[in-house]
């Protein structure tokens, strides 16, 4: 759904944790060099010179991500799991904090590529903007021009700050039994049959990584339920299908909210 | 190792629950296997209509399943119900007794299989089965049977294994393993339940009377054709070994019934006996250890002539040996036996009045046959050899089809037919000697019996029962005269198959033929023999001496059952403890136990806790729902996240939160 502040979202959060920012809109012409950079024959110097994508950035705003093709998607996601870009025979790694912000067009329109599972399983969360309330709209409507208020936008912390916060996200605590409840959800979703298919373990670890940082932002020390089952929508409504094929958004969202009715707290 | 029981409990990551869970089709398969398998001797036993019908009943409740129907209306069961029983008591007479008993139960089992719709009722019926399955102890405690028990118990266990399983089926492969595993591992319980468990004299449980019937064996009585009918069986009477050379088969005379009178047709033996005052002594003695088959009757039998007198036992005056109690359970008795004594030579004139005592009006060619014999001849002894040389020259053939004899059956048989087995030329001979006045009377038992060299002991068959003749004479006492003996010598020194003519049918394994199976047949024979001695004999005095062996001599039943619950208790307490070794290592269980605890104390207030609810969301909707108690609730619900899924949990702070939820009040 266009227009509801994607760009303005990503573009603040950005610039609040004082990192670069770089928006790519993604097009079914989209090439990978267009995205992880290309050398260039440098007439002086007599040699190949690699300019660097705008992958070569802290946030990446991958627009329209489901309109490139496949080739080029995967340029992408390779450097999302990776934290680096080969071009050429050459290994460069990307800057620290690196993350990818991506929005997607209605599956059913035409011109996309739908992402395959195993790319949107990259994705740590999904989340979904949606009106904004009344008040909000009214706040909104009065107000200046948004991209104005971005630039008045001071940076409160910087690259370093926000990985020495990630070190300490990692350092929450989670007891057994909360693995135990994790490990219940997970094996939910594998031998139910309304699930298409299982949770990776991949997607255990992002409920984890997700958990932790709430209960960090909740300002304690150990990981409880709680936390699992309120990460739980964003980061598995995107890996989650019916097993009776019907598809959409809505049907990932409405299975995490089942799985989370349906599991009981070990 | 892990203990398969934990792996049980552990299966569905949650406690065995008897849940309201319907059943699936493949439990209900599963059940309806195990109960066909557990009841399918007693379905073999079962009158047909009966088997006919509880095999409907069973395959009418898989058939549901199958096509997922719901049950049938309950008053439809119940009437089938009543009507089945209305049946039983119809076919049996009663609902009582081993054999009714058993049909109820059958039947009603799987009237329950038809009514089970939930896990719970699966798996009561699962253990009924077992229920059902010891009653096939009532009928035979054969190896087979144990192995086929066995066989049944693992297919019960995996159905309830299989029962707990939720989420995806692993097969029917995992199952089946599991429950091998606990099968294995009680081994060890088993050995010592029994081994140590007090014993007592007999089986365990008291047998309902209909349970010997059609038991077979000598009687008390002798009438043409009433040893043939036992000569015809390879039935198992008893097996002898003997500490020391097996006696040769000649000497083989295993003592039964003494027949003392006779009406022209039959011998009967007396009502009343009298205890021997005193055994023959002498030596050397042969000593056996003899394991009697149940007959329903109270002989033991003894090579001739018994020195000794087995516990529970008596020794009459004309050397039988008679169990105070009727033979209803394999019995095992040590014996000795002195193969060349004679008794009884002080015998009192009433005794002996009572072995000329002839019928009045019976046999006159056989009355007149002796006199002219008795003036011939002044010597008993002569005359005895005179008899003997007689059926020995004279063309008498011994043949298990004799001809039918009429009235005089003696006269017919010494005079024309000629042609007869073993009672024909013992009551012939008796009678012959009673009417020539030398006290005589008819002895019946077994002769010889197959050696099995397998297990060196000597296997008697009904097929060797036997009938000979005793004579009392002056000085000497009783004396055994065999009369086939003279006939047929082959019968006494080769055993019965060599004496009969080819064409006399006998029992397919008596004779010698078909080598192979008959060394198949006495290996079989030798292994249930073992098995009689140290699984089915294990008798108080069996376990007196293996205690003894292990160093606790005279133990009493008290230090047997102290034994008993030291070893047990030791066995089960390390299986739990291996079980629990789990469970202990996490300490927050306990923590979880307490504050399911908390949870069923606001359940009962009306607010109870959904399984999906984290601990702070059910405090948040508890403290609205109870803003007095709020703080409190609030503050377990701290400690519990704390205790739970926090680093700090001590047993103090464990102890602290307890009390804490102990003291809440609502």
């Amino acid at each position: 759904m266009p227009g509801v502040g994607k760009t303005t979202l990503a573009h603040a959060i950005a610039t609040c944790l004082g990192l670069k920012f770089q928006r790519t809109q993604f097009t079914s012409d989209l090439l990978p060099a267009d995205i992880i950079g290309v050398s260039v024959y440098n007439r002086e110097s007599s040699r190949f010179e690699f300019h660097p994508g705008p992958v070569f950035t802290n946030v990446v705003l991958a627009d329209e991500v489901n309109r490139a093709t496949p080739r080029a998607q995967s340029a992408l996601l390779e450097a999302m799991e990776e934290n680096q870009v080969t071009t050429e025979g050459e290994t460069r790694l990307l800057p620290q904090p690196f993350f990818v912000i991506a929005t997607q067009n209605p599956s059913h329109q035409i011109g996309t590529f739908p992402l395959p599972e195993s790319q949107l399983d990259r994705f740590l969360m999904r989340l979904e903007l949606g009106y904004p309330d009344a008040q909000a709209e009214r706040a909104l409507l009065n107000g200046t021009d948004r991209r104005a208020l971005l630039a008045s936008l001071k940076p409160h912390i910087g690259p370093e700050d926000l990985l020495q916060l990630q070190r300490e996200v990692q350092q929450v605590h989670v007891s057994p039994a909360l693995l135990d409840y994790l490990q219940a959800l997970l094996n939910h979703t594998r031998q139910d049959s309304a699930f298409a298919h299982g949770l990776s373990p991949r997607a255990g670890l992002a409920l984890l990584h997700g958990a932790r940082a709430w209960a960090y932002m909740d300002g304690r020390k150990s990981v409880i339920p709680e936390d699992l089952q309120a990460v739980l929508p964003a980061v598995v409504a995107h890996r989650l299908s019916a097993a009776n094929g019907d598809g959409g958004t809505a049907t990932g969202t409405r299975l995490a909210e089942q799985l989370v009715q349906q599991v009981a707290i070990p | 190792m892990q203990i398969a029981c934990v792996h049980w409990l552990y299966m569905a990551q949650q406690p065995i629950s008897l849940s309201k869970r319907p059943i699936t089709a493949r439990e209900t398969f599963g059940l309806g296997a195990g109960f066909l398998l557990a009841g399918l001797a007693h379905l073999l036993r079962l009158p047909l209509w009966l088997s006919g019908l509880i095999c409907v009943i069973v395959f009418w409740r898989l058939y549901l399943a199958h096509r997922k129907t719901a049950a049938p209306r309950k008053w439809l069961l119940v009437l089938v119900a009543l009507a089945t029983a209305g049946g039983i008591l119809l076919e049996y007479r009663t609902l009582l007794g081993r054999d009714a008993g058993v049909a109820l139960l059958v039947v009603m089992l799987a009237m329950k299989l038809m009514e089970t719709y939930t896990q719970r009722d699966g798996t009561l019926l699962g253990f009924l089965g077992f229920f059902l399955l010891v009653t096939n102890f009532l009928y035979s405690q054969t190896i087979g049977t144990a192995l086929y028990m066995l066989a049944c118990a693992w297919v019960l266990i995996t159905v309830l294994i299989a029962m707990q399983f939720t989420g995806a089926w692993p097969g029917w492969y995992r199952p089946a393993q599991r429950a091998g595993l606990l099968l294995l591992q009680a081994i060890p319980l088993m050995l010592v339940l029994f081994l140590l468990f007090p014993r007592i004299q007999g089986p365990l449980w008291g047998l309902p009377h209909d349970a010997h019937a059609g038991l077979s064996g000598l009687s008390d009585n002798m009438s043409p054709g009433s040893l043939n009918n036992l000569i015809l069986s390879d039935a198992v009477a008893f097996r002898a070994s003997f500490r020391g050379r097996i006696p040769e088969a000649r000497a083989l005379y295993w003592r039964g019934p003494v027949l003392w009178d006779y009406d022209g047709r039959t011998w009967t033996a007396p009502r009343f006996v009298f205890n021997a005052e005193e055994l023959p002594a002498g030596e050397p003695a042969i000593e056996y250890t003899v394991t009697l088959e149940p007959h329903n009757k109270r002989w033991l039998f003894a090579l001739e002539f018994p020195m000794q007198r087995p516990p529970r036992a008596v020794v009459t005056r004309d050397m039988q040996l008679l169990s105070t109690t009727l033979v209803r359970n394999r019995m095992r008795y040590d014996m000795s036996s002195h193969l060349q004594s004679t008794y009884g030579a002080d015998d009192s004139e009433s005794v002996l009045r009572r072995a000329l005592q002839l019928p009045d009006g019976y046999n006159p060619r056989t009355l007149r046959h002796a006199q002219e014999l008795r003036r011939k001849f002044s010597d008993d002894r002569q005359l005895v050899n005179e008899v003997l040389a007689g059926f020995r020259n004279e063309n008498y053939v011994y043949t298990l089809s004799p001809p039918l004899l009429g009235e005089h059956a003696v006269d017919e048989f010494l005079f024309d037919t000629r042609r007869g087995f073993c009672e024909h030329y013992a009551s012939s001979f008796t009678f012959l000697m009673r009417a020539a006045g030398i006290p005589a009377r008819v002895v019946t038992g077994y002769q010889g019996g197959q050696v099995n060299p397998v297990g060196d002991y000597v296997l008697v068959r009904q097929a060797d029962a036997h009938a000979w003749t005793e004579i009392w004479l002056s000085g000497a006492g009783w004396v055994r005269i065999d009369p086939t003996a003279a006939v047929s010598p082959a019968r006494v020194e080769r055993g019965i198959a060599s004496a009969l003519p080819s064409s006399d049918a006998l029992p397919m394994f008596v004779r010698g033929d078909f080598e192979f199976l008959q060394r198949m047949r006495l290996t079989w024979d030798s292994v249930t023999y073992t098995w009689n001695q140290w699984v089915l004999g294990y008798n108080p005095e069996r376990q007196r001496q293996f205690l003894a062996n292990i160093g606790f001599s005279d133990a009493t039943w008290q230090m047997l059952a102290v034994i008993l619950f030291v070893c047990a208790g030791t066995a089960v307490l390390l299986g739990a403890m291996l079980a629990l070794r789990d469970l202990r290592a996490n300490r927050s269980d306990l923590v979880r136990t307490a504050y399911d605890h908390f949870c069923r104390k606001l359940a009962r207030r009306g607010l109870p806790r959904n399984p999906a609810e984290g601990p702070m969301d059910f405090a948040g909707r508890a403290a609205q729902w109870n803003s007095q108690a709020g703080q409190e609730i609030n503050a377990i619900s701290r400690d519990y996240v704390a205790l739970r899924y926090g680093t700090d949990a001590t047993a103090e702070s464990i102890r602290e939160f307890k009390r804490r939820i102990r003291a809440l009040n609502l």
